[in-house]
């Protein structure tokens, strides 16, 4: 009964003793560093660049600057492929680029013998720089006349999307029409390994990379393309990984690593980046303005939604568009009998390059209708829980594309436990008319999320289970952990329909794309929901084959045997064991006639995608002159299905949650719109909260089984960030009457809010 | 791997003078918790260093006959915060090291480099300038004592020579008995962060009436700063709103907060304001205590 229980995660014990090898803890003779020279000006054209110093530095290998990398362009984001030409990614990309187009980006590469050297030898690399005019916001950089970033202006795309009846009739059917404008900062993902890489030949014709990455195998075939080599002839190996959080689904250092070794005739080459560099230098989460406009009766039902969001992407388009619309596509499931309309434009601005972020656009978007909902709950006089219960999904309410089957649904029983949970009637009665400087409020928001990324993408996991001799059996995936457990969730849902213990799988962790079975990656919290099918198709085939085996072996009809607990027994009789796995094992390796080793490898498209809800709910103070909140006490409450480890799913939602109070109360990377400097591109200036403060954090868990998966899970791994920043700031307003419409939170913003309000003196 | 040009590792206080005196671009390493953090930078004004950490006489702390309090430059702030005879008479200065960075730090950072390298923010600064504390500095030419207020001369700047090494901080009796004295770091974060904004105020009272307020503040001028007008207009006053409220108009007169991309003007002195009122309170609070 693995499933359902916390057993030991498959890496604890070497994480824990300090064993489990990260990339940065391989080596190898002979390997070289390097380093990137980046541009100190936020937009403009090398005029001149001088490599001769760094040259004749001691140690310094080679220099290659833009002039020397090829010239087709490629995109990096990390989807899969697609059959559609129209639905490709951007290729916007060079390995190097004489077209600099945020403070940071790559216009030369040193390789050197040691760390020192490169670094000292990247500063001795003289550039000059004809500048260009800046945008760093959308105003400036959708404005007529706005230099272009890139070839083909600063839209990246506009569209739109309609969901339900006619907008336009329902907003006429509502008794009240509001409207707010949300805006959300650039935020960094801070996962502790830094981005690094490195790269090697050990014949003529592959290229050996091996990567901190959330998708090795899209990183084989963007490698492949950004080369133009055969994608077979690129091997991506991903060890153990210290978080990526989004911003390694994504490829930033292999292409170079890549390129530098093929230019070295094999020579090992390392690119590990520094905090400094792997904070603006990667990727980061979309700073957006979400417009939102809702018709709702008096009675709280909300007839139509129209939402609106630009979305700033920065540099180069990386996950671009993408981010929007699949926001866009995920949230209609939450109020699923309005009427929605959405449109979304992503354009270019001279500020690092945004890409995917732990739940993809949804944190920001939610930010705006959750906020909105509030503020429409206090001009109805209507109580926020109970207007989220009137228009949530219902049980039954949304199903397969096919119409065939019907999704598990249990927001609104979430919705009623987080308010038990937080004591929200009783607490709502004593905090009415309150005064002096420390208030306190409750706040409360909802979300919905999907379990993959089908319809847009494809989904497709691979699993192959090796029976071993000694009965055991080993198992490999696709399916990329990242940290976040896949590997013991996958292990367990093996065990359970093996019919063996959790303890005698093993799981081969490190993905390796010559090996592996093919799997597009960890995001989209798509890892345990689509590799579940192909694990469970897997297990079944396998304990079929091990039960036929046996039948041969004994000659009792397979029908009559039954594999529990890693001993084959005769059906329903567990006291009567035919013979252990071990037994068998070594029978079919060995029997010099007969038998051989039981493989079963499935390979598992997903076509159906499970909406996964969740709501949280939050008790806090705000000290108006000091500008500080405080939480008392949070909880998210999930929809995800079943949950297949305990621990593992309370700590996605302790992570999720504590990132999320980060992006509500702390965290912004500056960027001066003058001239696109970045203010604070270190974790001093960049306020990524300490465990200090992050308070206590509480989850629970409505386990419906969603009927789409064999085992009745759903996505976990980005949900819990979604909705704390609304529900922290319903919460502000709930305990000061203001409206904060933007994020973070800080002192310094809470200060000119309450200053506006009339709360602080002006 | 640090771009270091020259290490020294002085043998004894005479030792790092001569050798600070025989390399004038020589740095002081201590705790190193900010000069090796600007050598990553690559900042090369901190490739040549003399390390002191060999001078074990520089880590003492200990209290004379007189009732003296003495620590020594090279304490970590973990020692101090931990140290019976500080958190006996001097608990304001042990609070305030507690808000230093965190743990690790706190274990490595010495007080002495909190107050040398002159940062604007020091959050041992506000506490020493409340104490009026004193400072024993050795150079080539001997010893000289001098008031911490007026040891800060601008942002990252003191009246240390460069051949000149901190020793002791000196904490005088009459300074630390019989006052009520607290610390507040306002900061973005409550741990590993600089400060917003940094006030200490330590209070004596004769019953509900002020008799003297010293008060102190960092990030709200170049240096770290006392506040005269707001000192002088509190003694005498009884401890209430109004005069809490009369002080918190008065600081104005003694801070220069300035608009930088990490906080605006007006945000500072609104903090600046409340602070005064209610590290006044706090340190009222923490009367008797010594």
């Amino acid at each position: 009964m693995s499933v359902g229980t916390a057993v030991i995660r498959k890496d604890a014990r070497a994480k824990v003793t300090g064993k489990a090898r990260y990339t940065d803890d391989q080596s190898m003779a002979g390997m070289l560093v390097a380093r990137y020279v980046r541009s100190p000006v936020a937009h403009g054209l090398v005029r001149e660049i001088d490599t001769s110093a760094a040259l004749a530095l001691p140690g310094v290998e080679a220099v290659f600057t833009y002039e020397h990398v090829p010239t087709t362009l490629f995109a990096t984001a990390g989807h899969p492929y697609s059959l559609d030409p129209d639905h490709r990614d951007v290729a916007d990309r060079l390995l190097l680029t004489g077209h600099v187009r945020y403070q940071g980006d790559e216009v030369a590469i040193v390789v050197a013998r040691d760390e020192l050297t490169a670094k000292r030898a990247a500063a001795l690399v003289r550039v000059e720089y004809d500048e260009l005019p800046v945008c760093t916001t959308p105003e400036a950089a959708l404005a007529h006349g706005a230099p272009a970033i890139h070839e083909g202006g600063n839209i990246l795309e506009r569209t739109e999307l309609t969901f339900g009846p006619p907008v336009a009739e329902a907003m006429e059917a509502a008794d009240l029409q509001l409207d707010g404008h949300y805006n959300t900062p650039v935020v960094l993902h801070c996962h502790l390994e830094n981005h690094t890489a490195f790269a090697y030949m050990d014949d003529n014709d592959h290229i050996v990379i091996v990567s901190s990455t959330q998708i090795p195998h899209i990183c084989r075939r963007i490698v492949g393309q950004a080369l133009d080599m055969e994608w077979s002839r690129i091997r991506v190996i991903k060890p153990h990984i210290g978080g990526g959080f989004g911003n390694k689904q994504d490829v930033v250092l292999e292409p170079m690593v890549a390129f530098l070794t093929l230019q070295l005739g094999g020579v090992p080459v390392r690119i590990t980046l520094d905090r400094e560099e792997c904070l603006v230098a990667t990727r980061t989460r979309h700073s957006q303005q979400v417009t939102v406009r809702a018709g709702l009766k008096r009675d709280g039902t909300i007839t139509g939604i129209e939402m609106d969001i630009t979305s700033n992407t920065g540099a180069y388009a990386s996950h671009g568009h993408s981010i929007p619309m699949a926001a866009g596509s995920k949230f209609r499931h939450l109020y699923p009998r309005t009427a929605i309309r959405f449109t979304a434009t992503t354009h270019y601005a001279n500020i690092p390059a945004a890409g995917a972020m732990r739940a993809y656009g949804s944190p920001q978007l939610f930010f705006g209708l959750e906020c909105l909902l509030d503020d429409a709950a206090r001009s109805l006089g209507v109580d926020p829980v109970e207007l989220r219960l009137h228009n949530v999904a219902r049980a039954g309410e949304i199903t397969t594309p096919d119409g065939g089957t019907r999704y598990a649904v249990a927001i609104a029983r979430c919705l009623e436990q987080g308010r038990d949970a937080i004591g929200w009637q009783r607490k709502k009665k004593e905090l009415q008319n309150q005064d002096g400087p420390v208030r306190r409020g409750l706040g409360v928001a909802a979300f919905s999320y999907g379990s993959g990324t089908y319809p847009a993408c494809v989904e497709i996991a691979g699993c192959r289970l090796v029976l071993n001799q000694d009965g055991s059996v080993h198992m490999q995936i696709g399916a990329t952990e990242i940290g976040q457990g896949s590997d013991t969730a996958l292990a367990q849902m093996a065990a359970r329909t093996l019919g063996i213990d959790y303890d005698r799988i093993h799981v081969v962790s490190q993905q390796d794309t010559d090996v592996t079975p093919f799997d597009t990656g960890a995001y989209a919290s798509r890892q345990t929901y689509v590799a579940a099918p192909a694990v469970h198709e897997a297990a079944e085939r396998l304990r079929q084959k091990i039960l036929a085996a046996c039948s041969g072996l004994t000659g009792t009809p397979a029908r009559e045997l039954e594999l529990a607990e890693g001993r084959i027994i005769r059906a329903g009789e567990p006291a009567e064991e035919i013979m252990s796995l071990g037994e068998l094992a070594l029978s079919e390796y060995y029997h010099k006639e007969r038998g051989g080793q039981l493989v079963a490898e499935v390979s598992a498209k997903t076509v159906t995608n499970a909406p996964s809800f969740g709501c949280t709910f939050v008790d806090l103070a705000v000290d108006i002159e000091l500008c500080q909140v405080t939480i008392h006490k949070i909880i998210n409450v999930h929809d995800a299905g079943r949950i297949i480890h305990p621990l593992s799913a309370a700590g996605q939602v302790h992570g999720g949650m504590a990132m999320a109070i980060g992006m509500a109360l702390f965290e912004e990377l500056l960027i001066d719109p003058a001239g696109g400097r970045i203010c604070n591109g270190n974790l001093l200036d960049y306020k990524v909260p300490t465990c200090t403060d992050i308070p206590e954090l509480d989850c629970a868990f409505v386990e419906e089984p969603d009927p789409t998966s064999p085992y009745g899970n759903k996505s976990l791994g980005e949900p819990p960030i979604i909705s704390p920043a609304p529900a922290i700031r319903n919460g502000i307003l709930d305990a000061t009457g203001v409206a904060i419409n933007e994020l973070p939170m800080t002192p310094k913003l809470l200060f000119r809010e309450f200053r506006k309000a009339g709360l602080l003196p002006g | 791997m640090f771009a270091m040009e020259n290490y020294h590792r002085a043998t004894d206080l005479n030792d790092a003078v001569r050798a600070l005196a025989a390399h004038p671009e020589a740095r002081v390493l201590a705790g190193g918790t900010d000069v090796l953090i600007r050598l990553r930078e690559g900042d090369g004004a901190f490739a040549h260093l003399v390390d002191i950490n060999g001078l074990d006489e520089l880590r003492q702390i200990d209290m004379d006959t007189s009732g003296t309090i003495r620590i020594g430059a090279l304490a970590t702030c973990t020692r101090i915060i931990e140290h019976e005879i500080i958190r006996s008479h001097l608990p304001v200065i042990a609070a305030s090291l507690a808000t230093i960075g965190g743990p690790q730090i706190r274990n490595i950072a010495t007080m002495g480099g909190n107050i040398c390298n002159g940062a604007v923010s020091a959050d041992s600064a506000c506490a020493l300038l409340i104490l009026d504390t004193e400072l024993v500095i050795q150079g080539p030419a001997g010893e000289r004592t001098v008031p911490i207020l007026g040891f800060h001369t601008g942002p990252g700047r003191t009246i240390l020579r460069r051949d000149e090494i901190l020793k002791y901080f000196l904490f005088r009796p009459g300074q630390y008995r019989g006052i009520g004295a607290a610390y507040c770091k306002y900061a973005m974060r409550s741990a590993m962060d600089i400060a917003t904004i940094g006030c200490g105020a330590a209070l004596r009272m004769e019953g509900d009436i002020i008799t003297s307020l010293k008060l102190a503040f960092t990030v709200a001028a170049p240096t770290p700063v006392r506040c005269p007008r707001t000192e002088e207009a509190a003694a005498g006053r009884r401890l209430d709103e109004e005069t809490l409220a009369l002080l918190a108009g008065i600081v104005e007169d003694d801070v220069q907060p300035r608009t930088s991309w990490r906080a605006e003007r007006d945000f500072r002195m609104h903090i600046i304001r409340t602070l005064v009122q209610r590290v006044t309170r706090e340190a009222a609070n923490q009367q008797g205590g010594n």
